[in-house]
């Protein structure tokens, strides 16, 4: 059975509750001896974990600051201790990841720059805070010995070669470029105005649900790109844009491309998505 | 008939039109005007162009593409905006004395008989490839903190109301001095009143 331990440096817990958050929590906690987790009930205590010899699974939450202790430890030490020791680094949310908001730096990052710590045991599961499905299908795939593809930020491609744009159900207003008129809206992309970085950012949020129901964007609230070395940004809830056209632009998208496409979509009035969905 | 000629052929057809049109007015012109100037049959000219409006309408498009790639030319130039616009102006202005069919289908074709494009040219679809650039230029003086951040489009009507203008009172004959006599004051007018 594989072994996991699950650390924090300078954290929200927002990872650790949205783990909680898994509907299969019981069966895969089944399958691991859980070494240690700041919340659920666990073999070791912290101070234990300086001993450890070795563990399969070293899942960290929260950032590296420099002098921030726990227990008693350092706990920049006992990450850099534990990462040696362990086959797979988990580090969940973007705190983890990058540094995010709490950290000075990630385990594999700072930001977008890596950091000595960046090798091929590190899976990055980034987000304000982490999909619990992404946590744990990610351990599922460790405690079967299928370790996942990743892109360039070491992040599972099974979660984040899309954007958060893919699945959006506001995607027919984004086609014909129809602003969302405020937020809590059903109608409307909240791309132009709202702040939407959603075409722009990795994540399955529209693919893999929150609370199996719903997302940011769906319900009328701009994805921040929280997945991002980026994150946070200023202003999320506006669109920063040059002479009305967004800063930044879809993935990939050039700018030409993109002002073309938008310039024909905005030519025609589609009357069915100017109304509301539901009429009073 | 390979391809190529029918492309070149249909690009005949578009010049000729281009110039009767601008020259005489689209009403006054017919698709048998056209063709008798080309010497070729009004039958063979449908085979090219379904009526004297689709015809129209692929101009719009046609002089778009040629006005929106010099502007292009002047995007993609490691060059600030101040430069860019007299560099604009200018492009603008000797369009005016070179093709001036260009400038005039635009100005008395096009804008004053909207009734033919409104169906098939709604919006930017007949002219995204100029309008497409002007926003490029604006989105980077502005991302440069060379121009004053407002809306595309109290901007576009500055710089093309008052170039359009010009040409305008060009072509009525009323300038005293030739149009790149101008130059210089309209750009620096158009810079002044876009800067940051």
């Amino acid at each position: 059975m594989k072994r996991l331990a699950w650390i924090q440096g300078a954290t929200c817990n927002g990872n650790a509750h949205s783990f909680l958050n898994y509907p299969l929590l019981q069966e895969l906690l089944e399958a691991l001896e859980l070494l240690y987790h700041p919340v659920l009930p666990s073999r070791l205590t912290l101070p234990q974990l300086w001993d450890l010899e070795e563990l399969d699974i070293l899942v960290v939450e929260g950032g590296l600051r420099e002098g921030f202790q726990r227990a008693g430890f350092e706990v920049n030490h006992l990450i850099h201790r534990l990462y040696a020791r362990a086959n797979w680094v988990v580090c969940v949310g973007s705190c983890a990841v990058y540094g995010g908001l709490f950290g000075d730096r990630g385990v594999a990052f700072a930001g977008e720059e890596p950091t000595e710590l960046k090798s091929d045991k590190v899976i990055n599961i980034p987000g304000c805070p982490a999909h619990p499905e992404w946590i744990a299908t990610t351990l599922w795939a460790l405690v079967e010995g299928r370790p996942p593809l990743r892109d360039t930020f070491l992040r599972p491609k099974e979660f984040f070669a899309y954007t958060v744009h893919a699945g959006c159900t506001r995607n027919e207003y984004f086609e014909w470029k129809v602003d969302a008129r405020g937020f809590g809206f059903k109608e409307g992309c909240l791309f132009y105005e709202q702040g939407c970085q959603g075409p722009y950012t990795h994540g399955s949020c529209n693919k893999i649900l929150w609370n199996q129901e719903s997302s940011k964007p769906r319900i009328g609230t701009p994805c921040f790109g929280c997945t991002e070395p980026d994150f946070p940004k200023e202003n999320l809830f506006r669109t920063k844009t040059y002479m009305g056209i967004p800063a930044s632009l879809p993935l990939g998208v050039s700018k030409r491309a993109y002002l073309t496409l938008t310039g024909v979509a905005k030519s025609f009035k589609i009357q069915r998505l100017l109304g509301r969905l539901f009429e009073d | 008939m390979s391809r190529m000629r029918k492309e070149e052929r249909k690009r005949q057809i578009m010049e000729m039109a281009l110039r009767l049109f601008s020259e005489r007015g689209y009403y006054e012109v017919t698709i048998a005007d056209i063709a008798r100037e080309l010497g070729m049959s009004v039958g063979n000219l449908y085979n090219y162009f379904s009526s004297k409006e689709a015809l129209a309408k692929e101009l719009l498009l046609y002089i778009s593409k040629i006005l929106g790639e010099e502007i292009r030319k002047i995007n993609m130039m490691p060059i600030g905006v101040e430069e860019k616009i007299q560099r604009i102006v200018e492009f603008y202005f000797t369009t005016v004395q070179e093709r001036p069919e260009l400038i005039d289908y635009f100005l008395r074709v096009y804008l004053a008989h909207k009734e033919v494009f409104k169906n098939g040219c709604e919006g930017f679809l007949c002219v995204s490839p100029f309008v497409t650039e002007l926003m490029i230029f604006f989105e980077e003086g502005v991302r440069s903190g060379e121009l004053r951040d407002q809306d595309f489009f109290s901007a576009f009507g500055l710089f093309m109301g008052y170039l359009g203008g010009m040409a305008f009172i060009n072509g009525e004959g009323m300038l005293p001095n030739e149009l790149h006599f101008y130059a210089q004051d309209v750009a620096q007018n158009i810079y002044q009143a876009l800067k940051a």
